[in-house]
């Protein structure tokens, strides 16, 4: 039996890594990913003060830190029984959506960027940030970095920090928006719409203009039919700052649709001894391994899923966009995991004209943001969509608010067995007869890709390119060949 | 003219650092003029094989964000401490262990026994653990998570320390400025802060007596303050006064009260045992009794003081080990 170690540079040696079993004959008959990051949060945040947690959580990604800030100052409105004046949602979403908005253009140009934009089959050297300047030109590229620039200089405003935002509290958020602000968030939402538009088409005349690419993106190699999840609102619409859990089946049924407090009902964690990352499940399906179908409880959150799990969109704009796709890709539930890039870009749209309409809304111009809890304090649950999928915060505490009890379930651990079926997949179908060609590497980079997860963070590569390398060792355990890919 | 070689590292660290550096925006192209960034995983396709080739020496400055955390960190800063003139922990957790330094009041069995069992979502049985070494069709093996987080310091010799969770674009300009202008402060020094107490960069400052009394101590979620005035005289715990400054009072400005993740001023070794006599000097308490309603309103003084540097602290957490 050989071995072949990919390890990602990225996120060093080993903040996510690859191992390919092959048989005598040289075919891959296992891939395993492994993610070697263990922090210790659930446990540490027992004894704190729980009008602390939404300033603890956010450290545990730097990249998504408005999430948790999020999920977790929901769940301490949770705890504390506490429903925020109407001003403060609305505010708390606004800020919600310029953040989901920002990460996902990040992911969209900068990562994704060089894979769509530039090609999956242009010399390396080009395939990089550059690169996509190069494609789309100085002027674009500066537009991109100025309105990334201007989303977060916003939320630093609103939120204090905008790595590990401050603002939110129990009840509502710290003090209201200032008259310069909420007119700087109308002008800058104008500019969202604007920007989400040509987004979208640069994905239309780059991307979907080149049938090379959409046969990527429907490939077999990249398909599962897994279980999908997202939050809906009440008409089953994407919404990313509330609503109701629903999973739908391989089949694009609707197989659940619950409230976060039920959450255990539905979830089970399950443990592999070969990584630090648990693998959630559907728990009424039951753990069956890394397979996909309808019998296995594996389920995929994050764009495109949230797009599968609901019905539609809320804003009109993106409501086309979202048929568009649909139709292209021949109706629900899309199986492609590369589609996420597309239903990425339809978010883009959702998360602009969800700003825009929330910055004008006269209600945010409101004192009111602020409601003091009275409640004594017992047990929480919060949810958002993080960029990355659905995020739950659960707590446990005692009268004092001190946790007693903390469960997070994150976003990129939902994705984390599908990604685990790309990756044996992509191996499988690519090492045959003992030939393992560069086509591997590409592949296995594309299929992380698509998830943007956290963990793997090639996916916040500057150049955007996941450097690999692979070891290979015959039966005797010894080195016989490396393959590199920089 | 060779330019300067840069490497940039993380360890357990949460990416807000590198999303920091990122933040630099337009001046990140102004950082590449000037050096030459042989390894920075977050972004440049140099890879470790390329560091251990490298002089030793050769380096003129790594930027280490993040505590260390498992085996193979302590692999990572060992060898760039080796490659590099000067060795600079970049953010709360490098310099003092952080956030994810609180873990260090469970030791790791706590940590790992309710992560992969009783956590309520878990459905584990078999009490199936991750482990080091473990045998499917051929060894896997994950690095070790350490019995504790260790601030950089106390793993490698640190020259510099650049402070915040994150420490600000601005702060980090500043420290670059000075790591390349070749006029460097003396070792040790903390780059691209004040050395003066945030207070001192308070817009609220004028609002603040010279003199402040507090009758009681309140929790951020039981009061709306008023954002102009002072959030000390507000009963909040603001830890502005013993806290250096450099952040412009980002989380006041947001009326929040600051909560420390600059660390302390020069001179002071244990940031909360500064911050917690401090608060008790201007408490105004007279009989046990008050003592004790005031300590009730506050029933996790560790992490409300110790927050950011609980590992650096002389308290260290739960688990005594040795220093290296
Ligand atoms: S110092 Fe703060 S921003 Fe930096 S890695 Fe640690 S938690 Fe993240
Ligand atoms: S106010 Fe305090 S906690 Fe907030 S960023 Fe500044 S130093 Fe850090």
């Amino acid at each position: 039996m050989r071995e072949v170690i990919i390890n990602p540079i990225t996120r060093l040696e080993g903040h996510g890594k690859i191992v390919v079993v092959l048989d005598d004959a040289g075919n891959c008959i296992k891939a395993y990913l492994q993610v070697p990051e263990l922090r210790g949060f659930e446990k540490f945040a027992v004894g704190r003060h729980a009008e602390d947690m939404p300033q603890i959580t956010p450290r545990i990604c730097g990249v998504c830190p408005m999430a948790h800030h999020m999920a977790s100052t929901k769940t301490l409105d949770d705890l504390y029984k506490v429903d925020p004046p109407e001003p403060a949602k609305k505010i708390r979403e606004m800020v919600y959506n310029i953040f989901m908005l920002e990460d996902h253009a990040l992911h969209f140009y900068i990562l994704a960027g060089p894979d769509f934009i530039v090609g999956p089959k242009a010399p390396k050297t080009e395939r990089n940030v550059i690169g996509v300047i190069k494609k789309v030109g100085n002027e674009v590229a500066l537009k991109i970095i100025g309105m990334r620039k201007k989303l977060r200089k916003l939320n630093e405003t609103i939120a204090g920090k905008v790595i590990h935002p401050v603002f939110g509290l129990p009840g509502g958020i710290s003090r209201p928006l200032s008259k310069e602000v909420v007119e700087e968030a109308r002008k800058i939402s104008d500019e969202a719409i604007e920007f989400a538009e040509f987004t979208y088409k640069i994905f239309k005349d780059i991307v979907l203009k080149n049938e090379e690419y959409v046969n990527l993106i429907t490939s077999e190699a990249y398909t599962h039919r897994t279980y999908y999840m997202g939050l809906v609102d009440d008409k089953n619409r994407v919404n990313f700052y509330d609503g109701k859990i629903r999973v739908v089946s391989p089949r694009g049924l609707e197989y659940a649709k619950f409230d976060v407090h039920q959450y255990l009902d539905y979830i089970a964690e399950h443990v592999e001894p070969w990584t630090y990352i648990k693998f959630p499940y559907l728990k009424k399906v039951g753990w069956r391994g890394f397979i996909d179908g309808e019998d296995s409880g594996i389920m995929s959150v994050a764009p495109l899923a949230r797009l599968n799990a609901a019905e539609g969109m809320a804003t009109p704009r993106a409501q086309e966009a979202y048929e568009e796709m649909y139709s292209m890709l021949g109706g629900k539930p899309v199986h492609h995991t590369l589609a996420n890039h597309w239903a990425r870009v339809i978010e883009i749209i959702y998360a602009a004209e969800r700003f825009r309409e929330l910055a004008y809304d006269p209600d945010i111009e409101s004192r009111d943001v602020r409601k003091i809890p009275t409640a004594i304090p017992d047990v929480g649950v919060g949810v958002v969509e993080a960029p990355r999928g659905t995020l739950i915060h659960h707590y446990e505490t005692d009268e004092r608010g001190v946790i007693k009890k903390a469960n997070l379930l994150v976003a990129t651990q939902h994705n984390a067995a599908r990604i685990a079926l790309s990756v044996d997949k992509a191996a499988r179908s690519l090492i045959k007869g003992g030939v393992i060609d560069e086509g591997l590497l590409n592949m296995v980079e594309m299929a992380f890709r698509a998830y943007d997860p956290c963990h793997a963070c090639g996916t916040h590569t500057l150049p955007g390119n996941l450097p690999i390398k692979i070891y290979i060792y015959n039966t005797e355990g010894q080195l016989i060949k490396t393959i590199e890919r920089f | 003219m060779e330019k300067p070689k840069m490497a940039l590292y993380w360890c357990a660290s949460c990416g807000g650092c590198e999303e920091a550096v990122v933040d630099l925006a337009e001046k990140i192209l102004d950082v590449i003029n000037l050096v030459d960034i042989v390894f920075w995983p977050v972004a440049v396709d140099f890879k470790i094989d390329d560091v251990e080739k490298l002089p030793d020496g050769s380096i003129v400055a790594s930027l280490i964000n993040g505590g260390v955390r498992l085996s193979e960190h302590e692999h990572v800063v060992k060898l760039l401490r080796r490659k590099s003139k000067i060795v600079v922990a970049y953010g709360a957790c490098s310099s003092w262990g952080g956030i994810p330094g609180l873990a260090n009041l469970y030791d790791k069995e706590e940590i790992l026994k309710y992560v992969y069992g009783d956590a309520p979502s878990v459905d584990n049985p078999g009490g199936v653990r991750p482990r080091e070494k473990h045998v499917e069709e051929v060894e896997l093996e994950l690095p070790s998570f350490l019995p504790r987080l260790l601030p950089l310091d106390v793993v490698i010799d640190v020259d510099y320390y650049i402070p915040g969770c994150p420490p600000t674009p601005e702060v980090t300009w500043k420290a670059l400025e000075i790591l390349l202008s070749g006029n460097l402060p003396p070792k040790g020094s903390v780059l691209g802060a004040s050395d003066r107490a945030l207070c001192y960069e308070c817009p609220l400052n004028n609002t603040k007596p010279d003199k402040i009394l507090l009758k009681d101590i309140k929790r951020p979620h039981q009061v709306i303050v008023d954002p102009e005035k002072c959030l000390l005289t507000q009963e909040l715990i603001c830890l502005g006064p013993v806290t250096r400054g450099g952040c412009g009072a980002l989380c006041i400005k947001a009326a929040m009260p600051c909560t420390g993740c600059f660390g302390s001023l020069d001179e002071v070794i244990d940031y909360g045992g500064k911050a917690v006599s401090y608060f008790a000097s201007i408490l105004d308490y007279y009989t046990e009794e008050d003592v004790e309603r005031i300590l009730d309103r506050l029933p996790d003084p560790m992490g409300v003081f110790y927050r950011y540097t609980l590992p650096a602290s002389r308290l260290r957490g739960k688990i005594k080990t040795t220093m290296r």
